[in-house]
């Protein structure tokens, strides 16, 4: 039964992806923009320079990219290289294909946004925990409402606040980019805490800019947990506050935010565009921002496919993960 | 009489709201002996449950237990659970005095199997316990109850209702308690499965010669069961009588009107009900609680609070028609319209 109930999740993530893969194949064979007719009126802008042979450059180039076929045909050769991996090529970088350009900014957006993502979770639920507690301190149900304000408060202008402060007038920390310039890229203690020292800045402003909604959304569960009849018969029983608070309380209460934090997980890839865009970090939201400014579009559905992949992946975990935490789920359907 | 197990003496439980302070629970006195039944019964918040929450000390803000004193045991080995400090109550809770939950639907956690939340309260109590002595302790009090030993690995959604209050009466018992407290602990099931879980409460209470406070409204379950029977109305218990004499003598006029508005088989389709409605605990009546819907009230009852009167026989009263030893005063309407027949 627990096997049948893996093979149906796998299922799943395959047709999300079909699906994905499908979508991302009609949406720009829907439009009338041709992204190449579109590049070669923007180089025409740039330099004032249009070439006489434009339509046959063009038709040449959909000859190329295979666009002058039937769509049939180009469903299922397209469909056979996403099956490979291969997104196609990049306008923008032209020759390198996407998955190449994607490879490259993708370590460090994991690596960003992946950290803050879990630092955020387990800071916001364990401040949302201790405040919806009935005895914690008054200081840390206090606690909330600050990050609230936090949160209300967009991550890139929390970003521009923080380079401003800690980065410019106190050059604390360095102010942008993923390293110092002219070192290079590998595995040393040196190179690993230069990537640390500049990561704080775009790490913090994302922690405090987000922090607060999981604070609420533990602390909104945990208020509704400790009114159980559960967690009241645990006092009747006589355990001990610390056992109440964690095996009666927060187990359960924590629930939620799991399947919250895999949203999270899929959403990293654009969650951090504006961020890293703001700290000139080498990462996918960069990349992407970089996408759309040069119509790129064999980007702009790289980076769309793979955070539709992330999304179900993340859900694919969260649902192997649940019943771990959650009984009631192993056993529940048929 | 065998010894008292449960001594309750002045018990005050005041609720402060925003609206103003409610007395819950207003100068309850009441003694359970040991092997012994009683019955509370009284309207919805007439503060039966809160009586029972502060006897376990789980009254919360903004409830404060004002006053009086539980002596739980026996003369040579008794605590006053009002007056321990947090440590030695929650050593007392389950293994002094247990509460039987009222929703037993909800009171396990879903999360943790049926015997990891025995063993953690057999842990908290006997810290040096292995895990083998803790499991059979825990399997023997669900074959105690009548369930299974495999439902130690199960989970509570596992169970059906009447399983999971069936554990909670397991967990309840696991520390053979002198006092066990069941706050309407059949209210959500149906009556076949009612009537087996009181007599699995009933049968385990006699095994380990607890006491046993059955909290309800059920006046049939409570004639069936029950040795005593207490009646409560607007925080103050106003007649405690044994379970016979509730119901063929009732001597408090509500506690008449309520065995009164019991159906029985001689007039049926009969049925009298109490006029007016329970008091607001924000805004109690002067001198007795009772005195606007009862059929006997004189001036008296409108500027004094009843005292208690015991009669011989041990009975409980707080009324005005009765004298200190319980015996009706002569000239009340009580005695004068004896022909209306309540």
């Amino acid at each position: 039964m627990r096997l049948g109930y893996i093979l149906r999740r796998f299922l799943f993530l395959i047709f999300v992806m079909w699906t994905a893969a499908t979508v991302l194949f009609l949406i720009p064979r829907m439009s009338r923009v041709n992204p190449i007719r579109e590049r070669f009126a923007a180089l025409a802008r740039s330099t004032g320079y249009s070439p006489k042979d434009l339509e046959s450059i063009i038709a040449s180039y959909e000859l190329k990219f295979g666009l002058d076929k039937p769509l049939p045909q180009q469903y299922v050769e397209y469909m056979g290289s996403v099956l490979r991996g291969d997104l196609g090529v990049s306008l923008m970088a032209y020759p390198k294909p996407v998955t190449e350009l994607i490879g490259e900014a993708l370590p460090w957006t994991i690596g960003l946004l992946g950290v803050t993502t879990v630092l955020t979770f387990l800071i916001g639920t364990v401040i949302g925990a201790l405040a919806g507690w009935p005895r914690s301190p008054k200081w840390v149900k206090g606690m909330v409402p600050p990050l609230m304000i936090l949160a209300a408060i967009p991550p890139y202008i929390l970003g521009l606040l923080l380079v401003y402060f800690i980065g410019f007038r106190l050059k604390l920390l360095p102010m942008g980019s993923a390293y110092s310039a002219g070192l290079t890229k590998d595995w040393s203690i040196p190179f690993i805490l230069d990537v640390v020292t500049h990561a704080i800045l775009p790490a913090m402003s994302l922690i405090l800019g987000s922090v607060g909604f999981w604070a609420l959304g533990m602390r909104g569960m945990g208020v509704t947990i400790q009114g159980e009849d559960y967690v009241n018969f645990a006092e009747h029983k006589g355990l001990k506050p610390g056992r109440i608070f964690y095996w009666y309380y927060v187990r359960n209460a924590i629930l939620p935010q799991v399947t919250s934090l895999a949203l999270a997980f899929g959403g990293i890839i654009s969650a951090g565009v504006l961020v890293e865009g703001l700290y000139g970090f080498p990462g996918i939201g960069s990349t992407l921002g970089a996408a759309i400014l040069a119509n790129d579009y064999f980007v702009i559905y790289g980076i769309g496919y793979i955070t539709v992949v992330a999304v179900a992946v993340s859900m694919l975990m969260v649902d192997l993960l649940y019943p771990l935490l959650d009984p009631r789920i192993r056993y529940g359907k048929k | 009489m065998t010894s008292a197990v449960l001594q309750v003496s002045d018990l005050r439980v005041t609720y402060y709201t925003d609206s103003g302070r409610t007395k819950a629970v207003d100068g309850v006195n009441l003694t359970l002996y040991a092997g012994e039944r009683l019955g509370l019964v009284g309207e919805s918040g007439c503060g039966k449950s809160t009586m029972a929450l502060s006897l376990m000390r789980m009254i919360k803000p903004p409830g404060r237990i004002e006053s009086g004193s539980a002596i739980v045991g026996d003369e040579n080995d008794n605590i006053d659970m009002l007056k321990l400090n947090e440590e030695e109550m929650l050593q007392a809770r389950l293994s002094r005095i247990a509460y039987i939950p009222q929703g037993a639907m909800n009171s396990l956690n879903p999360v943790m199997r049926i015997g990891t939340q025995m063993m953690d309260a057999i842990q908290a109590h006997i810290p040096r316990a292995t895990k083998t002595e803790m499991k059979e302790r825990a399997e023997a009090s669900l074959e105690s109850v009548e369930l299974k030993r495999s439902v130690f690995n199960m989970y509570p959604h596992e169970l059906s209702g009447g399983m999971k209050q069936r554990v909670c009466i397991a967990i309840g018992i696991l520390l053979s308690p002198k006092v066990i407290i069941a706050d309407e602990p059949t209210s959500a099931l149906d009556v076949v499965v009612q009537r087996q879980v009181m007599e699995t409460i009933c049968k385990v209470q006699e095994k380990i010669g607890a006491a046993v406070i059955l909290i309800g409204h059920d006046m049939g379950l409570m004639c069936q069961i029950t040795n005593r029977v207490a009646v409560m109305y607007a925080g103050k218990l106003v007649e405690l009588s044994t379970v016979r004499e509730m119901f063929t003598d009732p001597m408090h006029p509500y506690a008449k009107a309520l065995i009164a508005s019991l159906p029985n088989l001689e007039n049926k389709g009969v049925f009298q009900g109490i006029p007016g409605l329970a008091p607001s605990l924000l805004k109690l009546p002067s001198g007795c609680v009772f005195h606007p819907r009862c059929q006997y009230a004189m001036d008296v009852c409108k500027t004094t609070t009843p005292e208690q009167a015991v009669t011989s026989s041990g009975r409980y009263v707080y009324c005005h028609l009765y004298g200190k030893a319980g015996q009706p005063l002569p000239g009340t309407p009580l005695t004068k319209s004896e022909a209306t027949n309540y």
